[in-house]
């Protein structure tokens, strides 16, 4: 047994159990077991690694002592802060950190592509074409998510755009491509006395793509950030792919290729429920445009104090609740479950029903009621609950807007038109928590809002709640939680 | 990599066809609840980057190489590790209603 063999062995076996692993997360009984599994499978093939001391390139034989520390103290360094810091994070901080995670492992491949460029390993023409573009896209996958982490972390607070965006975006999109023909090519560029090395191009490649990167993730808005998360993580999983390729590793090219489709599907399943295609999320600047109302929007909104809603639920007979992107925004989670409960030491049926694109990335509702201790067999998807709302006493609204505005159903005119959603209006009555009377984040009128039978409970939905349960508690009986 | 195992042209699209088929059909079968622990499993999974940016490292053979290795290797290190980290506290909290729920309940 060569070292060759055993690496390619275990890599194998990873490759495996990443798919195993994978597809036992497709339920949530199994689930757990699921990451585990392909948790073994990553271990399993980062000690294999070790075994390419045996068969280094000979220009690296002389080095190997170095390159050995290096290696052990970026993994450690690596592995022993980010293990402390997800450990840490808070459970309603997962969309940032899912996009930072991802952005490392984007700059994780755009690196190998650069050892790979700066060591001219790449002889074959093929191998160098797959390695630039796979340095293309890790690039661009790295500065895009780490914008995206930025904005999820509400550090950039504002979609951030200016004029001719799209026209300086694609110049210098066509300026890395030059570049990687340049690098591809071997060229020297002089300009006057400025000589510009081959590894100063690649470093000025890498450093356009990376500017691209931001260029693209900046314009984007916070309810787009679905789409943008699923691509990115679609992006990184290709660009490991293609490395995968350069470096002759099957493991990468099957892991990557797994995760860069399923990324691309998770992408299309958002964009999907937003009614847009994948293009007009990245270059469309929706929240931009201002949309003129459709005419006025008849009859007003109705404010409704928080203890008449909870009483009102209190006495259903069963109550549907939609939660968005506010909740979260909100920490109201726990709040919102002990209210359930409170309804249901109560005899009522309680539900949750949720959007696809509800919150900042895909299943980002699931999680947060997760957290809070909701059962799973409590929330229902958009397609297995929609019809329910007719029967429905009471549907209450958490800090959502466009994903129940029935204006995507009937208005023609509506930039929403077309996109699924949540078929509350049908409900008898309707109580929307909303911290002000803002529009949402499409701009547009949300008629649910002034419908007869919806009443408006203003503030702070954590507050909110708190006001409901004691509300509900106060009438005492059989309501205690 | 090593000579045993020339992955080159229509073998290597081979391999990229039915991963990206594989990815889909096992994706698709996820309910949507599942979608941010799968997405960051998913992003765990991509670490795998890791053992690629070790064998650079290994192999680099000059200072800006180590450099950027150095640089490969630790954020595919964090990749996996706070991927790992993320998806396994999210899929902890994943519980079904019944009797196995009530010792989770809140104190």
């Amino acid at each position: 047994m060569s070292a060759a063999w055993v690496i390619q062995a275990t890599n194998f076996l990873a490759a495996f159990l990443f798919i195993y692993g994978l597809k036992r997360m497709s339920s949530p009984v199994t689930a757990r077991s699921g990451i585990r599994v392909a948790g073994y499978g990553m271990l399993l093939a980062i000690l294999a690694g070790f075994l390419y001391l045996y068969g280094l390139r000979p220009e690296a034989q002389s080095h190997l002592g170095a390159n050995l520390v290096l290696t052990l103290v970026a993994l450690l360094i690596g592995i022993g802060w980010s293990w402390r810091g997800g450990k840490k994070v808070p459970l309603t901080d997962m969309p940032q950190m899912v996009a930072l995670y991802n952005g490392m492992g984007g700059g994780a491949a755009g690196a190998i592509a650069a050892v790979e460029l700066l060591g001219g390993h790449s002889s074959n023409a093929t191998y160098l074409v797959v390695t630039l573009v796979g340095a293309v896209i890790g690039a661009i996958s790295f500065s895009g998510s780490l914008i995206a982490w930025a904005k999820l972390d509400g550090r950039i607070r504002k979609p951030w755009r200016m004029k001719g965006q799209h026209i300086f975006n694609a110049v210098v999109l066509l300026v890395v491509l030059a570049l990687g023909v340049a690098v591809a090519l071997g060229t020297t560029i002089s300009l006057g006395p400025v000589a510009i090395s081959a590894s100063a191009l690649i470093a000025v490649f890498f450093g356009v793509a990376l500017l691209y990167g931001i260029m693209a993730t900046m314009p984007i808005g916070g309810a787009d950030m679905p789409v943008v998360i699923s691509l990115y993580n679609a992006l990184t999983g290709l660009a490991v792919g293609l490395d995968g390729f350069a470096l002759q590793n099957p493991a990468l090219m099957i892991a990557g290729m797994v995760v860069g489709s399923a990324g691309t599907l998770l992408t299309l399943l958002m964009a999907k429920a937003m009614n847009r295609s994948v293009s007009h999320v990245l270059f469309s600047n929706f929240g931009d445009v201002s949309i003129e109302p459709e005419g006025e929007m008849e009859g007003a909104m109705k404010p409704v104090e928080a203890s008449d809603a909870a009483i009102a639920m209190r006495y259903a007979g069963k109550v549907i609740i939609v939660p968005g992107y506010g909740l979260a925004a909100a920490q109201a989670q726990q709040k919102l479950y002990e209210f359930v409960k409170v309804l249901q030491a109560a005899g009522v049926d309680v539900k949750f029903a949720i959007h696809p694109v509800a919150g900042r990335m895909p299943g980002h509702m699931d999680v947060l009621l997760a957290e809070a201790g909701v059962p799973y067999d409590m929330i229902a998807e958009l397609d297995e609950v929609n019809d329910e709302f007719k029967g429905t006493d009471v549907a209450l609204v958490i800090g959502a807007n466009d994903v129940v505005n029935p204006a995507a159903r009937t208005d023609k005119g509506s930039p929403i038109y077309g996109m699924p959603i949540l078929n509350v209006d049908q409900a008898h009555q309707v109580y929307v928590l909303k911290r002000g009377k803002g529009k949402g984040y499409a701009g547009v009128e949300n008629a649910l809002f002034y419908a007869d039978n919806t009443g408006m409970v203003y503030g702070d939905a954590r507050e909110t709640l708190v006001k409901m349960i004691s509300a509900v508690k106060e009438l005492g009986g059989e309501a205690a939680a | 990599m090593s000579m045993e195992t020339g992955i080159v042209g229509f073998v290597a699209l081979y391999i990229f066809m039915l991963a990206a088929f594989t990815g889909y059909e096992v994706i698709a079968r996820v309910p949507a609840i599942l979608h941010t622990p799968l997405m960051s499993g998913s992003n765990f999974v991509h670490g795998i980057v890791v053992v690629g940016a070790m064998f650079a490292l290994l192999n680099a053979s000059s200072v800006p190489e180590q450099v950027v290795g150095f640089l490969g290797v630790f954020l595919g290190a964090a990749n996996v590790a706070g991927g790992y980290v993320v998806t396994e506290r999210m899929l902890e909290m994943f519980k079904a209603s019944g009797p196995a729920r009530k010792k989770q309940e809140p104190k």
